[in-house]
């Protein structure tokens, strides 16, 4: 296991978030989190990157435990997220952003050879490289934000709702990207609410309702699955 | 002619002082939005520290007027940020994730507690800078006088403007100071150290605020305990004027600020100087409430 979350338990004031969460991820996979509004997936990314600190539970990269790392300790264990809503750094070029990507990289080669695959994934980004990320459509503003979570090489990718705001060709168009970063041996976990086209990518999902894990499956079997269908692909033979 | 080429740069030198102050304004908001209502007294803190150390170590006599001034400012400033990052420390990160109010208060009884303090350790009359130690050179720039110090005062605050402007928009520290400042969770994803941002932000700005006070020191020669309060309010307007949170912002509206202070105060009324400045405020709030440089990129949903 890559990454082993262990009875994982997150509040927010006296309000319980998570109510010990199990997941595990192996290297190379794709693993999607699927769930409603409210249910605790981003909470659950937010909490493996350090931003939020859980109220008891194990988080364990590589065996090792990274709970209690601040975030900026997380991004050096090679773990990195494109958050919910791209938040790329509006008044800063698609330069000055990226570059930020690496803010942890002391190795200059290694950090000009991620920037040549990014620019290779995205050509978009290429072209604007000096624009300003705030002027950017929504498409290559997602395409910026994955980009700039690669940027340091990362060994686990989170991705959160990459397809959000996205008409469905470009959404489509970053999920095959996502493959590429995958089979070029980045481990994914990815957050979506368009649940067809993320069971079609992943390799595996964990199904959330408010705050707790209530099914876990390969994608195929979660795909006909007629609870899932039924809850999250739009009803029956949809 | 001679008395707009005085006033201008008499303006400018005093707009540069007005920007230094205002920088600290501008970089702490834009970190943390939240105005720390305690700067003004940093400033002041600056201007006395600046006398016992020029009155204690005869600075200038040792090393040469330029070099005296420099050594000065450069100590000034250091002792400055440090007492910038303790009030941090003591007045603002407890309150860090507490309603934005509880800072604010917190900021004005730090202020209320530092003007105290310079009040008690040097007493509540105003102080002389030994001008004995100054230069009172006077040049000639086309034929008309412009002494030495304003030079030297307009100089040091170009520089030190120039200097954090390469800094923030050049340097790896300086780009995470400014994704600081846009969105604080997503410059933790990207790695950086937030907290240590704000630290350095909080060593920054008052030290700016610190050189602003020895350099008012120097070209007024003189100094009171209360003075961090109007020309803490000044540099807020001109940090408000070039659109606050932005940098470069803070300088032009300092340096705009002096300089229509200083004609007001010439061709219409010296009475009226602070009200002028406040004047402008209003119109700026009115007719571009963003301020002359303050931007909004509009966010992609």
């Amino acid at each position: 296991m890559i990454l082993d979350v262990r009875n994982l338990q997150v509040k927010y004031g006296n309000v319980k978030v998570l109510h010990g969460i199990n997941l595990a991820v192996k290297p190379g996979e794709i693993v999607c989190v699927l769930g409603a509004n409210g249910a605790g997936k981003s909470t659950t990314l937010n909490t493996i990157c350090g931003l939020v600190r859980p109220s008891s539970g194990e988080i364990l990269f590589d065996g090792k435990p990274i709970q209690r790392l601040t975030a900026f300790k997380i991004v050096e264990q090679k773990i990195t997220q494109a958050p919910e809503g791209r938040r790329v750094f509006g008044t800063l070029t698609v330069q000055e952003n990226l570059d930020l990507g690496a803010f942890t990289s002391k190795n200059r080669d290694r950090v000009q050879k991620s920037l040549k695959w990014i620019f290779e994934l995205f050509p978009r980004l290429a072209e604007r490289r000096s624009q300003l990320a705030g002027t950017l459509s929504g498409g290559e503003q997602q395409m910026l934000a994955i980009g700039r979570a690669l940027m340091s090489n990362p060994r686990l990718l989170l991705l959160d709702e990459p397809s959000l705001g996205l008409a469905p060709v470009l959404a489509r168009q970053i999920f095959k990207t996502i493959r590429e970063i995958n089979e070029s041996g980045v481990t994914v976990i990815l957050v979506e609410q368009n649940a067809r086209i993320a069971l079609k990518l992943a390799h595996r999902g964990y199904v959330m309702e408010l705050g707790k894990i209530v099914m876990e499956d390969t994608a195929s079997a979660l795909l006909e699955n007629p609870d899932v269908v039924q809850a999250y692909l739009g009803g029956a033979g949809a | 002619m001679e008395q707009f080429f005085t006033q201008l740069t008499n303006g400018l030198a005093v707009g540069g002082i007005y920007a230094l102050i205002a920088l600290g304004y501008t970089m702490v908001y834009g970190v943390l939005k939240l105005i720390n209502f305690a700067h003004g007294d940093l400033f002041t803190i600056g201007a006395y520290l600046g006398l016992t150390l020029l009155a204690s170590l005869g600075l200038t006599g040792n090393v040469g007027t330029a070099g005296g001034i420099f050594f000065l400012v450069l100590m000034v400033m250091g002792l400055v940020g440090v007492i910038g990052i303790l009030l941090d420390r003591a007045a603002y990160k407890p309150l860090r994730t507490s309603p934005r109010l509880s800072a604010v208060v917190s900021a004005l009884g730090a202020s209320i507690v530092f003007s105290n303090t310079i009040m008690l350790v040097y007493g509540p009359s105003p102080r002389v800078y030994p001008q004995g130690l100054l230069p009172t050179h006077v040049f000639y720039v086309f034929g008309l006088p412009v002494p030495i110090m304003r030079i030297i005062i307009l100089a040091t605050s170009l520089v030190l403007m120039i200097g954090l402007y390469l800094f923030i928009q050049k340097t790896r520290t300086g780009t995470a100071i400014r994704a600081a400042a846009i969105d604080q969770g997503a410059a933790r994803l990207m790695g950086i150290n937030v907290d240590r941002v704000i630290m350095l932000v909080f060593f920054i700005g008052p030290a700016l605020g610190g050189a602003a006070g020895v350099m008012v020191g120097l070209h007024y020669g003189q100094i009171n305990f209360t003075m961090g309060w109007i020309y803490g309010l000044k540099a807020f307007t001109a940090a408000i004027l070039g659109g606050i949170g932005n940098i470069p912002g803070a300088m032009v509206g300092g340096l705009l600020l002096g300089v229509i202070e200083s004609m007001g105060a010439a061709y219409i009324s010296n009475a009226w100087k602070d009200a002028i400045a406040f004047f402008v405020l209003i119109l700026i709030l009115i007719i571009r409430p963003t301020g002359l440089l303050g931007e909004r990129v509009a966010e992609k949903i």
